[in-house]
């Protein structure tokens, strides 16, 4: 791709220290974001696909420190910023951060409208009434009825789903480069869920932003996403553009994560579940991570890291399946047939 | 199909909280047949009543009016204390979240034979330690396990632990409360196993309540589909995916999010608006409308979902 990344993580290393001990929560972890794209990242919980974006931001937990790798924004390493007054000028202005769950990212003593001009008077150093009326134009943004009186409500006279809305509106009211949306709609009801997911879609294209989305949900996914990137204990072991993790995976942690998907589980059959429990990340890993969960596993899985081989130009896995010494090994029968699958069911 | 037998009934059941001008009816009219050995799911928006329901059936919740059987025995309202034991030993329930729902002081060993001691259902402390490790053993935890505490456990064991408590009682009926929402993608699937296959291995009823209708279409025989404390369409699972007649189900599965990029880009979002059903003049009822196929509308929206079938 001929395009240059808005930013651009180069071997990440973070680690944290726990009770003296270090634990490496991301391991060497690269990624290009391209102007206007969504890229989601997927995972399950522990492998670190929110500390790894937290470090865009600066939002690291305090025992935690970005100790190898850089992380260039406008031509800063931001990976080397130090003091909080550094991290100001991009973090909530230029790249913001939706939290998980609305239920605790709000504060229950202020009113709603105070919150997000708040941060509006922070970035943009609009004072008093002007603020209150870019506060209100937010929250008619962000499809908040009645936003006159919503503005001098408390988060507790708010439902989930508008509360989600809140944040949201909080995050955007800079209009940031980059939004960073952390399971946005996890805690939420699935109609609400494709509300929001709605809502993002629209401010995105509205504001022109680049959008992060971190996610377990492979069906929030397939519905959001251009590109995806795929993280197993630490690091990104494949990215592409949706379709082809979808219907083209070739990591095998990939083809288990969507072969468990109950959505095409047949009835009365067991689904294929990932046995094991993800690596320590106390211990260093020797060869691929996944390996001691992989029932085909190939001997040097064990012994050796496997580098990222190209499947096409925009998609890459990590595993020595796609070495063209590896004995031939056949993408498994759900992931070929997932898209049959899918279609048939309509 | 031969006739069935119905486990759990429940006739025209309302549950109201408060008194007064405080009284708030959270679920009413409602009315369905549990069959022995089947899983049947409550799929319903959080506030819709669904673990109300729930907890109903068990006893948690007192209910204001309505029956409900339990193999042809009424079991809500003033019962007899034998009765009482009888449905909490017959009947468990599995929770949502096992970081919340297991006691953080307790042993393993404690927590999955409280239900045994309170209802002194072993002879001695050597067969109550044997019945610990079944239990376990069965959820596919090892019997050395029982030692431990809860902290030392993943989500996924955690839910294993939840589901062996309440499997020592060895119950008919399971009460399964959005069990594996909480756990990530990887460990649903093993846990959703699980409950299968205990339920073909104990011949276990379940009732599965839940808001994320990928799941429910895996696992169950058949679905009601539930809005603000009432039932709107109860059908069996495939064909409630197939042929969705109340407007409100049609949007709450055309909000199901699929794992599948081009189905995703093109779907198109329905949102349900409760103002389209005129009730003023026209009253609503629950109406079989095929073999198995219940809805819930008035005559003039019948006429309509008949024509769609």
């Amino acid at each position: 791709m001929a395009k240059t990344p808005i930013l651009s993580a180069k071997d990440v290393e973070i680690q944290f220290s726990l009770r003296g001990r270090k634990l490496t929560a991301i391991r060497k972890c690269s990624l290009d974001l391209y102007e206007g794209e969504t890229l989601a990242i997927v995972g399950e919980s522990g492998s670190g696909k929110s500390v790894f974006t937290k470090s865009f931001v600066g939002m690291l937990d305090a025992n935690g420190s970005i100790t190898g790798g850089s992380i260039t924004y406008n031509g800063q390493d931001i990976s080397k910023f130090k003091t909080e007054k550094e991290w100001l000028d991009i973090r909530g202005k230029k790249i913001a951060m939706v939290m998980q769950d609305p239920m605790t990212s709000l504060n229950p003593l202020k009113k709603i409208g105070k919150q997000i001009q708040e941060s509006i008077e922070l970035h943009q150093g609009l004072k008093g009434e002007e603020a209150k009326k870019e506060a209100l134009e937010m929250l008619k943004k962000v499809g908040i009825p009645d936003p006159e009186r919503r503005y001098n409500q408390y988060p507790h006279e708010f439902s989930g789903g508008m509360r989600q809305r809140v944040v949201i509106a909080i995050a955007v009211a800079c209009r940031p480069q980059i939004l960073i949306c952390d399971e946005p709609t996890t805690a939420l009801d699935v109609t609400i869920q494709a509300q929001i997911l709605d809502l993002i879609r629209n401010l995105q294209s509205e504001l022109h932003m680049t959008v992060i989305y971190i996610t377990h949900d492979l069906g929030v996914v397939a519905n959001v996403a251009d590109r995806v990137a795929v993280m197993y204990a630490g690091q990104i072991i494949e990215f592409g553009l949706v379709n082809e993790i979808f219907y083209d995976a070739w990591h095998p942690y990939t083809w288990a994560l969507l072969s468990a998907l109950p959505q095409l589980g047949v009835k009365g059959e067991e689904l294929p579940s990932i046995e094991g429990t993800p690596p320590n990340l106390f211990n260093t890993i020797q060869g691929d991570a996944f390996a001691p969960r992989n029932k085909q596993a190939l001997a040097i899985d064990f012994v050796k890291e496997p580098p990222f081989f190209s499947i096409s130009e925009t998609h890459q896995a990590k595993t020595w399946y796609l070495d063209p010494r590896a004995p031939k090994i056949e993408q498994p029968e759900a992931i070929r047939r997932l898209r049959e699958k899918m279609r048939a069911r309509g | 199909m031969a006739v069935r037998e119905k486990l759990i009934e429940v006739k025209d059941l309302q549950i109201s909280f408060g008194t007064g001008r405080k009284k708030f009816v959270a679920v009413d009219h409602v009315n369905f047949d549990i069959y022995k050995g089947e899983t049947f799911s409550l799929v319903g928006e959080s506030g819709s009543g669904k673990t109300t329901i729930g907890r109903a059936i068990l006893r948690i919740n007192p209910t204001s009016a309505g029956d409900i059987y339990l193999s042809g025995k009424k079991i809500n309202g003033k019962i007899s204390k034998e009765l009482d034991k009888e449905v909490i030993r017959k009947c468990q329930m599995i929770f949502q979240d096992p970081m919340a729902s297991l006691n953080e002081r307790a042993k393993v060993d404690y927590i999955i034979s409280e239900g045994l001691i309170n209802h002194h259902l072993y002879q001695d402390e050597a067969d109550r330690e044997a019945k610990v490790q079944k239990a376990l053993r069965e959820v596919g935890l090892l019997p050395e396990f029982a030692s431990r505490f809860p902290h030392e456990f993943s989500g996924g064991q955690r839910q294993r632990i939840g589901i062996a408590r309440a499997l020592v009682m060895e119950p008919e009926f399971i009460v399964a409360d959005e069990p594996i929402s909480a756990l990530d993608v990887s460990i649903r699937a093993q846990v959703l196993n699980l409950l299968n296959h205990l339920k073909r291995e104990k011949n276990l009823t379940y009732l599965f309540i839940a808001h994320d209708l990928s799941v429910v279409r895996f696992i169950s025989d058949r679905i009601a589909v539930i809005h603000k404390g009432r039932i709107v369409e109860l059908a069996e699972a495939e064909e409630l995916f197939l042929h969705p007649l109340h407007p409100y189900t049609k949007a709450l599965l055309s909000a199901v999010p699929m794992p599948d990029p081009e189905v995703e880009k093109k779907k198109k979002l329905l949102v349900y608006d409760p103002s389209v059903h005129d009730y003023s003049v026209d009253k609503p009822v629950w109406e079989e409308i095929l073999p198995g196929h219940f809805v819930y509308g008035n005559q003039k929206e019948l006429v309509e979902y008949r024509k769609e079938i």
